[in-house]
């Protein structure tokens, strides 16, 4: 009956169900949309890791929905990349899950409870959606889907700030899809079919022509609003640092990291990564906005005073790193890109959670604000240090290996200026990280008696203590993650 | 503007309405239509009743819970045609491996369409009846 | 530029003209709501342009009538794709109509100038 086989649609299928389930529990007793979300995330987890392990032992996974063959039915492709991010996707959204209970007893009015589980259920399972399809207008659904909700959990806040950064998201993203949509049509329109691999093929003799530059200028500008590159950042700023904490962790560990996948396939399965350097250099105009993310991002974010917009800006620039690796195009040069999309959702989750507890505790938000933290919550101030260490790219900290592929990759394919750019990229993080670090350990305590320690519940600590110890570990051991990403990087570049 | 003209012939108009809708949603193999041009027909019909009749009182008549049921039961019923063709045997939705007594294959590929689209109905019935009722309801 | 150039692909024409006059009306205009209306225009005209793929000329509508021979048919499959569209574009219509209402309730003015300044 159920073999490995179905596990494809399976790991979509269990968050949207819990979805679906989910309003009905709620009316119900409420107080069992959490177990609900959390074993449904751990089960997709689960499968998550179940399809690793076969897409390594027997290659991609090619699933027919429906029965139907492709390029008649809708496919769906598991290869390597994809089992990657479906492992990140489900582990991130379990700790967030777990992290959710008490911080959403707290912040959040209890009528919105079961809101707020079905529109996570949602996200998680539209992202889910996004990374195993193989087919580009079921690509552009599960975007819509993951979008619509991340809009309105950015709203869920209640704060009329945060209605006013959900509507601009909305815009901003919405303009987005129909660019999207706009380019599908058009690859749909030359070639009358949507499946990626069956597109790859008959796009061939089209190239050169104005109808597929038009397409992919369409599609990557659409996903590139949806991956916040400069210059179509300015949603994220206000949209992450207003949400709830756990919302912020999703966006900006997630949801960014799945337009950057989109990019990816549209570049690398679509289109031939031959096409995209030579025919339409459109590779060589990522690597150079991406550097200027970098850089505008580590800037701005050094002028920051409230600690949540801080990790924003900080969102910013790190994305730029992840698409200057995909679009230098070279083998380490990706390798690292893709590394950096885990070492990211881990260091920046391990950051915004931190940051949540400890606007859960103090209320406190401003940076200069936070004098004395780590004497008075030591586990999270040590959590935080760690993922910042991790972020600033110091071994032997997960963030170094992947800036480290990131710097050959540069060089690798002649970017010198890349190279510059990576490292003065890291100097400002350490700057802006190393601004917060001072303020928590040394600052000067205002209120003389705060003595001992008075930290979160273990059910928000554990997540935490969770990602930072993944920072340290996944840098010793960084071959785990290297033995997924090295073959996803040969499978895409057709090595 | 609710005069008593408007009230008496939206009154008169839902059942028409509505039985509009369940024939496009009945017919979804042969006609243009299906399950979601249906179902928007039919909780057209209730927003005409609140426009006319007034919030509070066509909210009598669809009431929250049914609402969300209504909702949620045509969601799952989806997802669970889907996962029963697996349990067949199938990949998911393949529609022909579902083993029913006296129909053949492609039989009951046809039906199960049907029964989806009515699952799709009842869900998008209430789904769009809930924006529109959340989007018009009193405030202070 | 001939009058056959735009005569043949009217459709297409019309397409981009709707384009850009949603996409000018979301960014130009500083009502909330005629912002709205502007993503409206720009998803319909996508929408527009997909549907218009399918449509051949001399097509017979794609339903099978035993008996009655017809050579070729119209292609079903953009207006199923459309129809997903199109509940898309509800959904998101929806939702924005909704936070309109709880921007105005928090802020007591829907001008997007006076928005931005706080």
């Amino acid at each position: 009956m159920m073999t490995v086989g179905h596990f494809p649609i399976l790991v979509v299928m269990v968050p949207l169900m819990a979805a679906y389930l989910m309003p009905v529990l709620g009316l119900w007793r409420r107080r069992l949309c959490y177990p609900l979300a959390t074993v449904s995330i751990f089960i997709s987890f689960c499968i998550s890791l179940v399809l690793v392990r076969s897409v390594m032992a027997s290659g991609t996974i090619s699933y027919h929905l429906g029965g139907w063959m492709p390029p008649w039915g809708i496919e769906l492709v598991v290869d390597y990349l994809s089992a990657f991010m479906c492992i990140t996707i489900t582990f991130i959204s379990l700790l967030t899950v777990v992290y959710s209970e008490n911080y959403i007893n707290k912040e959040l009015p209890t009528g919105k409870t079961t809101l707020y589980y079905t529109l996570l259920m949602l996200v998680i399972g539209g992202m889910l959606g996004v990374v195993v399809t193989g087919d580009l207008f079921n690509l552009f659904v599960f975007t819509e889907v993951f979008s619509i909700a991340a809009y309105a959990l950015v709203a869920i806040a209640g704060k009329r700030e945060a209605f006013i950064a959900s509507f601009r998201y909305l815009l901003m993203g919405a303009i987005g899809t129909s660019l999207v949509l706009l380019g599908i049509s058009y690859l749909y329109a030359i070639t009358g079919t949507l499946n990626m691999v069956d597109l790859s093929v008959r796009l061939q003799p089209w190239y050169g022509s104005s109808i597929v530059s038009a397409a992919l200028a369409f599609l990557i500008v659409g996903f590139s609003i949806k991956t916040a590159l400069f210059p179509l950042h300015t949603w994220l700023p206000d949209a992450h640092s207003i949400a709830l904490s756990p919302i912020s962790v999703m966006l900006s560990a997630l949801v960014i990291k799945v337009g950057a996948y989109a990019i990816i396939r549209t570049l690398f399965t679509v289109f031939q990564p031959g096409f995209i350097t030579e025919v339409v250099p459109v590779a060589p105009v990522l690597t150079w906005l991406a550097a200027a993310a970098i850089l505008i991002g580590s800037l701005f974010a050094i002028s920051q005073t409230d600690l949540k917009r801080m990790l924003a800006y900080s969102s910013v620039a790190h994305i730029g790193y992840v698409v200057l690796g995909i679009a230098l195009a070279t083998e380490m040069g990706m390798t690292g890109g893709i590394l950096h999309i885990f070492n990211h959702a881990m260091a920046k989750g391990c950051l915004f959670l931190c940051a949540g507890a400890i606007i859960y505790k103090t209320g406190l938000r401003n940076i200069s604000d936070l004098t004395g933290l780590g004497v008075r919550m030591p586990i999270t101030a040590a959590a935080f240090a760690l993922s910042a260490l991790s972020m600033m790219g110091i071994p032997p900290t997960a963030g170094f290996f992947s800036k480290w592929f990131l710097c050959m990759g540069a060089i690798e394919a002649g970017g010198w200026i890349f190279a510059i750019v990576i490292l003065l990229g890291s100097l400002l993080t350490a700057v802006y990280y190393f601004r917060v670090l001072y303020v928590i350990y040394f600052g000067e305590h205002k209120h003389v008696e705060q003595v001992g320690t008075d930290e979160v519940p273990p059910g928000m600590l554990v997540p935490i203590a969770i990602l930072a110890l993944g920072c340290i570990l996944f840098g010793i051991f960084v071959g785990i993650p290297l033995s997924v990403v090295e073959p996803a990087v040969r499978v895409l570049l057709g090595i | 503007m609710t005069t008593v003209i408007i009230q008496t012939i939206s009154r008169i108009m839902v059942p028409f309405i509505q039985l509009f809708g369940l024939y496009i949603i009945m017919h979804d193999l042969v006609s243009p239509g299906g399950g979601f041009q249906g179902g928007v027909i039919i909780s057209a019909s209730m927003i005409l009743l609140a426009l006319t009749v007034g919030m509070s009182a066509a909210g009598k008549r669809a009431p929250h819970a049914s609402r969300l049921m209504l909702i949620s039961s045509g969601a799952v019923l989806f997802a669970m045609a889907g996962v029963i063709c697996i349990l067949a045997g199938g990949n998911f939705l393949e529609y022909s491996a579902v083993p029913i007594p006296m129909m053949s294959a492609s039989e009951i590929a046809g039906q199960l369409v049907l029964a989806v689209g009515i699952f799709i109905g009842l869900h998008n019935m209430a789904a769009f009846t809930t924006i529109v009722f959340h989007l018009g309801e009193e405030r202070e | 530029m001939n009058i056959d150039f735009i005569l043949v692909n009217f459709n297409y024409w019309i397409c981009v003209i709707l384009l850009l006059i949603g996409l000018f009306t979301t960014i130009a205009k500083e009502n909330l709501i005629k912002k709205i209306m502007g993503l409206n225009i720009l998803s319909t005209s996508v929408l527009l342009f997909l549907v218009s793929l399918g449509d051949i000329e001399g097509g017979a509508a794609p339903i099978i009538v035993p008996g009655v021979e017809v050579d070729i048919y119209v292609n079903p499959l953009p207006a199923t794709l459309v129809l997903t569209g199109i509940v898309v574009s509800v959904a998101l219509t929806g939702f924005a109509l909704a936070l309109i209402i709880k921007i105005y309730e928090g802020y007591g003015t829907l001008d997007a100038e006076k928005l931005i300044k706080g």
